[in-house]
């Protein structure tokens, strides 16, 4: 039984004549452990697909299970209980809480679970360490660098250890180097186990995932294994 | 970090809206803490007053007679030399139900006197009672004994009379022991001796002209009481003698109404505040929320933070609110009080209401904001961002 499972996913937005189909019957599964790119043109329900994984949009039909549990047959609150518990996310502008330390940042979700104030700042500490930012614990989101925004928003997504990772284009607003920083971190936790699934438009961070899901029109175009396959696949469906 | 570090980080942050709000919320309980304990300072004030008034209830003989006398100006009809009351029937007033409440019972007796040529009305007081039932008179001198008298301050002016003189009156012969210092009142023209000494030399004994009595009256049905002698002395006329009292104290019942009234306004006014601000405050943060939601918040725990928010603002502006009311009622009551040197009473239940209504306001006005935050679908307000 796979860990994760979409089953004929559609999403539309809008009615009448403005209506577009976002996802059109995406069906796909993903074992624990497995990193994930999912690459296509602008349009083609990549972030749609990555919000309706996250439980945050509900599809107009199919059925998504994790664990087998049938996420959008749970009621708002228990939704909310299975994003704390199973879903780290990194947003590509970094969506870090301003007023907020970087290490109250990684704290957020542990905001809301019961454990001492000790705990919950080891934690965030341990997790800062772990994207290389150790010692920068008390600076506010604007005192660091864009690359250093991204590892701390990628740190708030594992403090908790959920076993699944979202990442919606985590290197948009990076530059090169700092960006193959953040796939090697990405690579090094999908390597230790958790579930990744980023939506890049970038060939040379898909290569670093497992496999690509290629999407287009709001349907799954292509699924491959290989780095390779995907960077052509990815071209292919560029250029297309 | 909790929900309630959250909260306060944000509140440090946006500190011109939670000024803003605070100010709100602090102006409403502050004008209702200075109106509240104005009201309720200046109703201490009377009813110390009152138990200081002295004679509250006055006894006087039952008459078919009209009293024809208007502003001190007599045209005769009533006469003190018709009915008298037995002073043996006092005792009666001893047993009423609410005796308790009776401070003092000051029989007087009355009867015209001559003095070096000249009538002049001479009381015959019980000088226990009169220290309870007068507390203003002040004897310049020597209360008198049985063979001594004081005159007021006018009858001795217009009689001559001073300390140690020695004044014949109606066949005997008394020593002016001292003079009542000026009252303002009709005490000034008369002389007064003990009551034993004028009902003998009025030819009057054991009867009493009128009676004052003093009645302890800050929560006694004074009506009642009135009523309750009225039965005890059937032939007496009883009546109460606090119209002045009264009507300051209807006044102040209208004052306290208005105050109340300008409370709940102020009060609605600021919840007002909160709520605008409130408002403001969630659709600003959308995205905030949504990244909360993303993570895991449940819907009532992104309520927690924005009601926790008001919850600390508000608590705030309760306990300084409080204290500026007080500081207001303190700087305005020398415009509204008789007394001088007068102070604000310290209330602890009006602090806690004064608290809990600023609390109140401030959750109440922030439940529909909080509740529209933890509604926000996450999806939309991430997208926000």
């Amino acid at each position: 039984m796979s860990f994760l499972r979409a089953d004929n996913l559609s999403k539309t937005y809008g009615s009448g004549e403005a209506e577009a189909s976002a996802l059109a019957g995406v069906s796909f599964t993903i074992e624990q452990g497995e990193f994930v790119a999912v690459m296509g043109p602008s349009g083609s329900g990549k972030s749609t697909l990555l919000s309706v994984l996250g439980a945050l949009n509900t599809p107009d039909q199919g059925g998504y299970f994790v664990d087998e549990m049938d996420i959008y047959s749970l009621n708002q609150n228990q939704r909310a209980d299975f994003r704390r518990e199973y879903l780290g996310f990194v947003f590509q502008s970094f969506n870090l809480v301003p007023y907020l330390s970087l290490a109250e940042n990684v704290m957020l979700p542990l905001a809301i679970k019961k454990m001492s104030r000790g705990q919950r700042w080891d934690m965030a500490r341990e997790a800062l360490g772990r994207v290389g930012l150790a010692g920068k614990e008390r600076r506010l989101p604007s005192q660091v660098s864009g690359g250093e925004q991204e590892r701390a928003a990628v740190a708030r997504a594992l403090v908790n250890r959920p076993p699944i990772l979202l990442a919606d284009e985590p290197t948009g607003n990076l530059d090169q180097a700092t960006s193959q920083q953040i796939m090697e971190l990405l690579t090094r936790l999908g390597n230790e186990g958790m579930t990744i699934i980023m939506v890049t438009h970038s060939p040379e961070c898909a290569a670093y995932a497992g496999r690509l899901l290629s999407m287009r029109d709001g349907r799954l175009a292509g699924s491959s294994p290989q780095a390779a396959a995907a960077l052509a696949a990815c071209t292919a469906a560029a250029t297309a | 970090m909790t929900l309630k570090d959250i909260a306060l980080l944000n509140l440090r942050r946006r500190k011109a809206k939670a000024a803003f709000v605070l100010a709100g919320l602090m102006v409403g309980v502050a004008t209702m803490v200075a109106l509240m304990s104005l009201t309720q300072t200046l109703t201490e004030e009377i009813n110390h007053k009152l138990e200081k008034y002295g004679a509250n209830i006055l006894i006087t003989p039952r008459s078919d007679q009209l009293q024809l006398n208007y502003g001190g100006l007599s045209l005769g009809g009533f006469s003190f030399e018709t009915t008298e009351i037995k002073e043996a029937d006092l005792g009666a007033i001893k047993h009423i139900k609410n005796a308790a409440n009776v401070a003092a019972v000051g029989p007087m007796v009355l009867g015209k006197v001559t003095v070096n040529q000249r009538a002049v009305l001479l009381a015959g007081v019980d000088w226990d009672a009169a220290q309870i039932l007068k507390p203003w008179w002040k004897i310049v001198g020597q209360r008198p004994g049985p063979q001594e008298m004081v005159p007021g301050a006018e009858a001795a002016r217009l009689l001559g009379l001073k300390t140690g003189d020695r004044v014949s009156l109606a066949g005997r012969e008394l020593t002016v022991s001292g003079v009542l210092a000026p009252t303002g009142s009709q005490d000034d023209q008369l002389l007064f001796t003990p009551l034993a000494a004028a009902q003998g030399m009025l030819n009057k004994p054991g009867l009493v002209s009128m009676v004052e009595v003093a009645a302890l009256c800050k929560d006694c049905p004074i009506e009642e009481m009135v009523a309750q002698i009225g039965r005890a002395l059937p032939g007496a006329k009883v009546m109460a003698i606090q119209s002045v009292v009264k009507g300051r104290m209807q006044t102040l019942a209208h004052f306290r109404s208005f105050s109340l009234g300008v409370s709940l306004l102020v009060a609605l006014l600021g919840g007002l505040v909160v709520l605008v601000t409130m408002m403001g405050s969630v659709k600003e943060r959308t995205g905030e929320i949504g990244i909360f939601r993303a993570i895991g918040f449940r819907q009532g725990q992104v309520m927690r933070v924005i009601l926790t928010e008001s919850m600390m603002l508000s608590l705030a502006a309760g306990l300084l609110g409080y204290l500026l009311g007080l500081l207001a009622g303190e700087l305005a009551l020398p415009l509204f009080s008789e007394g001088h040197g007068g102070h604000i009473v310290w209330d602890p239940g009006l602090a806690g209401a004064a608290v809990m209504l600023a609390v109140a306001a401030g959750v109440v006005a922030s439940l529909y904001p909080a509740w529209l935050a933890s509604r926000l679908d996450p999806h939309e307000a991430l997208r926000a961002l």
